[in-house]
């Protein structure tokens, strides 16, 4: 057996284990199990990488495995990895680890709740280890089928049309997305000979220029709806505004991501040409999400609604340094990922603990918290100052990065973008800073706020882990740089052949 | 053709007659005491008769030509007479009420006769055959469907099938009188040489996709469908619309692949236009439905463009996703009528608004539910996602993406439809959902069975690859 199919196993295991546990305390107990099982065996995949390539291991994947699945059409379970996805179940780990411990003041059905939020981050795993199209398409409806019911049961305000909206946009991006993969596999083979789904396999072959003037479109699109691209990111503020905080978590931190993935790892590598011609078009429409996600913020009142417009903004900016297609730019892509990831995690999880005790989310209602609850105000602004890019923290390094990527390309139409796209920061920095000087200084005006607590033991852990993590990042970025940067080369390869 | 053959290639049809008259002459003279093992018998002997189908027959013809059966078609039988042995499990409750139960016999030996008749329509070698077969289904589910007759409903759901039944036969039998009119024999081995494309011939083959569009409820000639789907007792309601669509859907192919193929131009038209409507206005139907009957019947009206979807590919690959495509769609279709039927029988509920709350006080049988409207919705990892997936698979390779696209848009419909019911049983509150109640043994056997289905027929690629085996293409 392959050595990452554990990370589709280890998910059902702890599936069996909530379903068969019989009270909170075993839904618990299985939970953290089952989280620091993944996390520590994504640690251990890491290190192993790094031994590996260090060891001088140049494979484009590793730990390449592939079964036959349905061999009349030469569908594989095919999995393998490289530094992007080795970096992205790093983050999925951290997120559903802490995840794990924020869901902890859900009672009413945890166990449910917990085995969708289990289904939901199998699908996100099984996502980015397979290099097959058609197991890679699954994993990632299975990742959004559960969002329904975890918002719908367990989500608070307009919690039933947020659902229903969120589900009905995402699974509209996946049916351009299966178009483009049945388009993709069936043009394969142009030359002739066995049609196939393996993305290595594909990506040797020069797939015709008119139909990749068709399908990287459909699969951009597809992928670029998760990604919140303008001006398909409108489930994104209803739906991270309306789910509890570890979906909003785990959906802005790691589902969101896959799209961006996907659209680097399908859209890009099988289809550069179309990429190079194209890429204008997405472009304008990324730099749109940049700057319209970042006013969208300022205008917002619910810190949810803020941190789900900002959400859009850093996601666009995601899909806009993939989109200058060169290898700086990309490794700042790849660090935005994971940077946005975590610190809106962050955010996230603390806007929960904030609004689990003051029962609002509203920014006018709240002033002062500093004073009655420290850790996690010193927490919001540590939160806030990595999403504004201070140096230190891990959005300073990716956002960095991808402005000198996209700063290498000489033209007009790039520069323009690239200045407009820059302009965001000041932007994010009016916002954020709003806030924080809004509910965090001050003087308490709600008395009753006077009264409440600071945060528990179980609101601390994924705090700091967040916070370390992100300081981690920020200080010693080539710690996953590095490993990025070098696995960029086939696709950079690709793009000019 | 020596007996030996005829015991060869017609045994799932002996067998099936063997049974039906068993069944009757048991229940005939039975005493009262015996009468309680009625079902079980029906049941071990479909059962048997089951399990033996699914060791197939072999290819070939019987009396002239008048028969002639495939391993696909056979195939199609035992998954036929699959989809009718869950459907008798899940039957029991509904007649061991005082109304039904001293017409208990009537139902299994009718529903019995239905089988028999598509499986003759199925393997038939000559439109004659293909008639009477197709009218030997049609006239006793007529009867079933007017088997609660002192309900208002019932009746009149039964009164319109068998008028619109019979003026699809006519319709049909009107096209198949063009086509001997020009070629001058029936049998499906002689035609296709014949075939000219004159006017008469086009309107034949029009006349007779009218026909079979009936059958299967393909728009526009589905306006019976939600009527008597909402009438007729939910057990033949289940039948009608996995077993006979399935059947209809597949003797449509094989007519289409053997006789019509020289004339695909034209019936490859008219089925993409039949298709996009098809699902596209079902679609938009059921999303206004109130009753769960009559939401299913529009849900299956769109699933059966989807089956469609797999004709118009005209290939092996084609024919191989509709037959699994039919397999998954009785499955989750079954499990979701299931739980219908006992919910209706324990708690007489029958809207959509009335499953409010049902996860709370019945959890299993919503999760069922659940289950099968994820699986008719294609969400991975169930059955559905496959058999969508390579149904539109086969019809992009030969070429039909826009097709596909349009029918790919209508899973999102139809998912939101499907989710309308989720919702109801989760999420939404209310004050008196169903009470909790225990259903009979056999009808959770026959959801385990549905479930299993949903669960390892998708992700077990053998089913996939053993199916893709028996089939043909054009």
């Amino acid at each position: 057996m392959n050595f990452l199919s554990l990370f589709v196993l280890l998910p059902l295991l702890t599936l069996a284990g909530l379903w068969l546990s019989k009270n909170l305390k075993q839904v618990h107990a299985v939970a953290v199990t089952g989280a620091s099982a993944l996390l520590i065996l994504t640690v251990y995949l890491t290190v192993d990488f790094l031994l590996q390539r260090a060891a001088g291991n140049t494979a484009e994947m590793l730990y390449t495995a592939s079964v036959m699945w349905f061999e009349p059409l030469n569908i594989h379970y095919a999995v393998g990895v490289d530094g992007i996805s080795v970096s992205m179940l790093l983050l999925t780990s951290i997120i559903l680890f802490t995840g794990v411990f924020a869901s902890w003041t859900i009672v009413d059905q945890a166990k449910e709740y917990y085995m969708w939020f289990l289904l939901l981050t199998l699908g996100v795993y099984g996502f980015f280890i397979s290099i097959d199209l058609f197991t890679m398409f699954m994993f990632y409806e299975v990742a959004l089928i559960p969002m329904y019911l975890l918002i719908g049961l367990w989500g608070s305000g307009g919690k039933e049309y947020a659902a229903m909206k969120l589900t009905l946009m995402l699974m509209g991006g996946s049916a351009f997305l299966m178009i483009g993969i049945i388009g993709i596999y069936l043009n394969s083979a142009p030359e002739g000979g066995e049609l196939t789904m393996n993305l290595l396999e594909i990506s040797k072959v020069l797939i015709p220029m008119e139909v990749q003037r068709w399908l990287f479109p459909l699969v951009f699109i597809g992928f670029g709806v998760l990604g919140a691209m303008f001006p398909f990111h409108t489930w994104s503020p209803d739906g991270h505004a309306s789910a509890p905080t570890a979906v909003s978590m785990l959906h802005a931190g790691v589902l969101m991501k896959l799209g961006g993935y996907g659209c680097f790892r399908v859209a890009i590598y099988l289809m550069p040409e179309a990429a190079n011609e194209l890429a204008w078009i997405f472009l304008t429409l990324t730099g749109i999400s940049v700057v319209y996600g970042a006013f969208g913020a300022i205008l917002q009142k619910d810190l949810k609604y803020i941190n789900a417009y900002s959400s859009v903004s850093h996601c666009g900016l995601v899909l806009f340094a993939i989109l200058m297609l060169n290898q700086t730019a990309m490794t700042g892509a790849i660090m935005q990922m994971l940077s946005h990831g975590l610190m809106t995690a962050l955010f996230f999880a603390l806007i929960g603990m904030i609004y689990g005790r003051t029962h609002t989310r509203n920014i006018d209602e709240m002033s002062g918290l500093m004073k009655v609850m420290p850790f996690l105000a010193v927490c919001y602004v540590i939160a806030g100052l990595a999403s504004l890019g201070l140096p230190g923290l891990s959005g300073f390094v990716a956002e960095m990065t991808v402005f000198v990527g996209s700063w290498e390309h000489t033209d007009m139409f790039h520069r323009v973008f690239t200045v407009v796209a820059c302009c965001s920061i000041v932007i994010t920095a009016v916002y954020i800073l709003r806030v924080v000087g809004k509910i965090l200084y001050g003087e308490v005006e709600n008395k009753h706020h006077l009264e409440l607590g600071d945060a528990v033991w179980h609101e601390r852990i994924p705090v700091v882990i967040l916070i370390v993590v992100i300081a981690a990042i920020g200080m010693y970025p080539l710690l996953v740089s590095d490993m990025i940067s070098d696995s960029l080369v086939s696709v950079i390869g690709q793009l000019a052949r | 053709m020596d007996f030996n053959s005829i015991l060869t290639l017609l045994r799932p049809e002996l067998s099936l007659l063997a049974i039906i008259i068993i069944l009757l002459i048991y229940d005939l003279f039975a005493g009262n005491t015996a009468k309680k093992y009625f079902q079980p018998l029906a049941w071990v002997l479909l059962a048997a008769h089951t399990v033996w189908s699914f060791c197939l027959t072999p290819e070939g013809t019987l009396f002239g030509g008048m028969f002639a059966t495939t391993q696909a078609a056979s195939l199609v039988k035992a998954i036929l007479s699959l989809a009718t042995l869950i459907v008798f499990l899940q039957a029991g409750g509904a007649l061991a009420k005082a109304e039904s139960s001293f017409k208990t016999g009537e139902f299994y030996v009718l529903t019995l006769s239905t089988l028999f008749g598509m499986n003759i329509m199925i393997s038939s070698g000559h439109f004659l055959m293909f008639y009477l077969g197709l009218e030997t289904a049609s006239i006793p589910l007529a009867c079933l469907v007017a088997f609660d007759k002192y309900k208002q409903n019932s009746a009149e759901a039964a009164a319109k099938y068998i008028l619109n039944a019979a003026l699809s036969s006519g319709i049909l039998v009107y096209g198949l009188s063009f086509i001997y009119g020009t070629c001058g024999t029936l049998y499906f081995a002689n035609v296709p040489s014949l075939l000219d494309m004159t006017v008469l011939q086009v309107a034949g083959i029009v006349m007779f996709l009218a026909g079979m569009g009936f059958k299967i409820s393909l728009v526009p000639f589905h306006m019976w469908t939600p009527d008597v789907y909402q009438g007729a007792p939910t057990s033949v309601t289940a039948y009608l619309s996995v077993v006979s669509k399935g059947a209809a859907a597949f003797a449509l192919m094989t007519v289409l692949f053997k006789v019509f193929a020289p004339m695909a131009a034209v019936w490859q038209d008219l089925l993409y236009g039949i298709i996009i409507v098809t699902i596209t206005l079902a679609n938009l139907f059921a999303i206004r439905q109130k009753d769960i009957k009559r939401f299913f019947a529009y849900s299956s009206i769109s699933q059966a463009g989807y089956v469609v979807l797999g004709i118009m590919a005209g290939t092996a690959e084609g024919m191989t996703a509709m037959i699994y495509y039919i397999l998954v769609y009785i499955l989750s279709n079954l499990a979701a009528f299931g739980v219908i039927s006992t919910v209706e029988n324990h708690t007489g509920r029958v809207n959509i608004d009335q499953y409010n709350g049902l996860y709370s006080t019945n959890p299993r049988m919503a999760f069922v539910m659940m289950l099968a409207l994820f699986s008719l919705g294609g969400i991975p990892p169930f059955a559905g996602f496959f058999s969508k997936f390579f149904i539109f698979t086969s019809a992009a390779a030969s070429g039909y993406y826009v097709l596909v696209f349009i029918a790919l848009v209508n899973t999102i419909i139809s998912l939101y439809y499907y989710l309308l019911v989720v919702k109801a049983m989760f999420i939404n509150k209310t004050d008196a959902p169903a009470p909790h109640f225990r259903s009979e043994k056999a009808l959770v056997f026959s959801l385990a069975i549905c479930v299993a289905g949903i669960i390892f027929a998708g992700v077990a690629s053998c089913l996939y690859g053993g199916i893709g085996q028996f089939t043909f293409g054009m």
